[in-house]
């Protein structure tokens, strides 16, 4: 079966910054996929690439986007349109101002039917509604009369998830889903995702810099460093054996239950992240990292083994010298 | 929302008072209405005899209060001048001015919303670098001065439009522009600066993910956010208008309520000058406590408070 998404080797560019450097990503059905890193590596505006929504000043300078059977990089926006909010959803970080504050949930909501599937009010309503009790909303009748400011947050972002899946798209691109919201929100939210991705069989991109989030959620991770990413493999594979010294000092930098003493700081990785400019070359990680060597200044190869793929030339065994 | 709108009319109340003490004190202190009827060589028991005959001898206070009570029950006095009550004045002055100011708003929202939305979707464009250019320019060109040039090309050069009265209906477009002019950079701005916001937000950006068209974008959910502070301030524009139909009116002299005020200025007849003050305050408050409520009307985060 071929992957619902494909990206191959994915460039964009804000004037001479380079803030994705050529990424590779395929997605299958039912699958959620994550794209981790720190702030700035690039994970929002590859998936607003994907999306096609990129913002101004942003150039999509290379790369194929395998969707739907044909390559959307450069399809023209009026029949990116007709894929997005149909066949690609996304939502945002923020359901505090995703939401438009002029009109209420049931507009925002009947809205995307009315485009896309030319449905009549009655019918939009009354899909809407089933989808918000879908979602988990408590007595979706009234929501969809009510306005984004009298909903609270964890609410309004089921509401955007369920506009997001009105039309049984094949992708959901979900950026930092749950970032904004309380804990115990999160965990509701995070739970919805997965049973929707199980019973829809979606092809989810999901992207967190927490990995408390991709321990719990994902199926294949990709570690995003500085606009590439730098490793990538199934989660439990990844978890067990991260073979790039950036994802492992990633995994060092979260709090194990019942490991942390009280008072102990976590490890964190000293350096900053460098500005990537056209033509940079090497591992952008080399500053950072205890293991460079001047060979890393040279451009790296990516290694594959099995579902494996990462982007450093150590050998095997730099874990134990560690 | 009764709050709210029980505030605004508090307040409106409370400036309406301020403005007709304060005009009543600077008609009394601007000259003495009696001499101006009795003429300059009237005896001095001629003035007090007149003084006395209008209750102008009495203290301050108890004439405001004399004048606002009677003005409460909808008398307004006599014109000096006119020898006609205030109110007939009025009435017949009122709806010129008013037919001249609805005219100017509108051809300003007609002019300034399409251009405001248009430089705000071409930002940084050197339409949008010209728009704003222009709409400086005319914020600093003097309505009088507008006027003028207008009469001496369209009407005179040209002989394209009537340049004074409103015997026509077509001698409305002049001076409508004048005064439509003054709100234009005002409206244009405040539009453009409200639909780049909008153009921004996380809900635009959602709606462009939703797949919807460019219309349903800009015009339903951009538009929709960036109009409420443009619907406030076109209303208090209107204040500004017809205050402004003063200088216009002299100007192309139609006989409106400005004219009627400017005339009445000039020949100390107060009774009517404090009328058109009470009038156009009135209009003010009133304008300002609209675009209050039409803004709550408009939010749906203040509408359900
Ligand atoms: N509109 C923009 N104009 C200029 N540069 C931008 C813009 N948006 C993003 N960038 C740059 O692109 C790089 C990647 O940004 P991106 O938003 O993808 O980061 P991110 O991984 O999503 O981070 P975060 O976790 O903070 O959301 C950053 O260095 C940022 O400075
Ligand atoms: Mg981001």
């Amino acid at each position: 079966m071929s992957p619902v998404l494909e990206v191959r080797d994915l460039r964009v560019r804000f004037g001479a910054m380079a803030a994705v450097r050529g990424i590779d990503l395929a997605i299958e059905r039912g699958q959620t996929h994550c794209l981790v890193g720190e702030s700035g590596c690039g994970k929002s505006v590859s998936a607003l690439a994907v999306m096609r929504l990129l913002p101004r000043g942003a150039k999509l300078e290379a790369g194929a986007i395998r969707f739907a059977d044909e390559d959307i990089a450069r399809l023209p926006e009026r029949a990116m349109r007709r894929l997005r909010g149909d066949r690609m959803a996304m939502i945002f970080q923020e359901p505090m101002t995703s939401l438009n504050p002029a009109y209420t949930i049931g507009s925002q909501m009947t809205e995307v039917l009315r485009t896309h599937r030319g449905m009549g009010r009655a019918a939009a309503v009354e899909r809407a509604e089933a989808m918000l009790a879908r979602v988990g909303v408590s007595a979706p009748g009234m929501r969809l009369g009510q306005y984004p400011h009298q909903l609270s947050g964890g609410l309004r972002q089921r509401v955007m998830i369920a506009t997001a899946l009105l039309c049984e798209p094949d992708l959901l691109v979900a950026d930092e889903p749950t970032t904004a919201l309380d804990v115990t929100v999160q965990v509701g939210i995070l739970k919805l995702l997965a049973d929707l991705k199980r019973d829809l069989g979606l092809a989810m991109l999901l992207i967190t810099h927490d990995l408390g989030v991709v321990a719990r959620i994902a199926d294949v991770v990709s570690v995003m460093y500085a606009g590439e990413i730098v490793e990538h493999a199934p989660a439990g594979q990844l978890f067990a054996e991260p073979l790039h010294p950036y994802t492992r000092g990633l995994l060092r930098a979260i709090p194990v239950p019942g490991k942390v003493k009280r008072g102990e700081k976590l490890a964190t990785i000293p350096g900053i992240v460098p500005r990537t400019e056209a033509g940079f070359r090497g591992c952008a990680f080399r500053d950072r990292c205890g293991f460079a060597t001047y060979e890393c200044a040279e451009p790296i190869a990516a290694r594959v083994e099995g579902a494996h793929r990462w982007r450093c030339r150590l050998e095997a065994g730099w874990r134990e010298a560690a | 929302m009764l709050r709210f709108l029980l505030r605004s009319l508090l307040l409106g109340a409370l400036v309406c008072s301020t403005v007709l003490v304060a005009s009543f004190l600077l008609s009394r202190a601007s000259g003495n209405l009696a001499i101006n009827i009795a003429g300059p060589e009237a005896s001095a028991e001629a003035i007090a005899k007149i003084q006395h005959e209008l209750g102008l001898d009495r203290p301050l206070p108890v004439q405001f209060y004399d004048w606002a009570a009677r003005a409460a029950h909808g008398d307004l006095g006599r014109s000096f001048l006119f020898h006609e009550k205030v109110s007939s004045l009025i009435a017949t002055h009122f709806p010129v001015t008013f037919r001249l100011g609805v005219f100017a708003i509108v051809l300003a929202l007609v002019v300034a919303l399409p251009l405001g939305i248009a430089a705000a979707l071409l930002e940084g464009t050197m339409f949008d670098i010209a728009i704003g250019a222009v709409a400086l320019l005319g914020q600093a060109m003097p309505s009088f001065w507008l006027g003028l040039l207008l009469i001496i090309w369209f009407g005179i050069d040209l002989h394209w439009l009537p340049i004074a009265g409103v015997e026509t209906w077509t001698g409305y477009i002049l001076p409508s522009f004048v005064l439509a002019f003054v709100a234009i950079p005002v409206i244009l701005r405040l539009t453009r600066s409200g639909m780049v916001d909008a153009m921004r937000a996380d809900y635009v950006r959602t709606a462009r993910a939703k797949g919807l068209s460019r219309a349903s974008i800009v015009l339903k959910h951009a538009l929709r956010n960036a109009a409420m502070p443009v619907v406030a301030v076109s209303a208090v524009q209107l204040g500004f208008i017809l205050g402004g139909s003063v200088v216009v009116e002299v100007v192309f002299n139609i006989h409106g309520l400005g004219y009627l005020a400017w005339e009445s200025i000039g020949k100390g007849d107060f009774p009517v000058v404090q009328a058109v003050v009470l009038l156009f305050s009135l209009i003010f408050v009133g304008l300002t406590v609209a675009s209050d409520l039409v803004s709550a009307l408009l939010d749906p985060r203040v509408r359900g408070a």
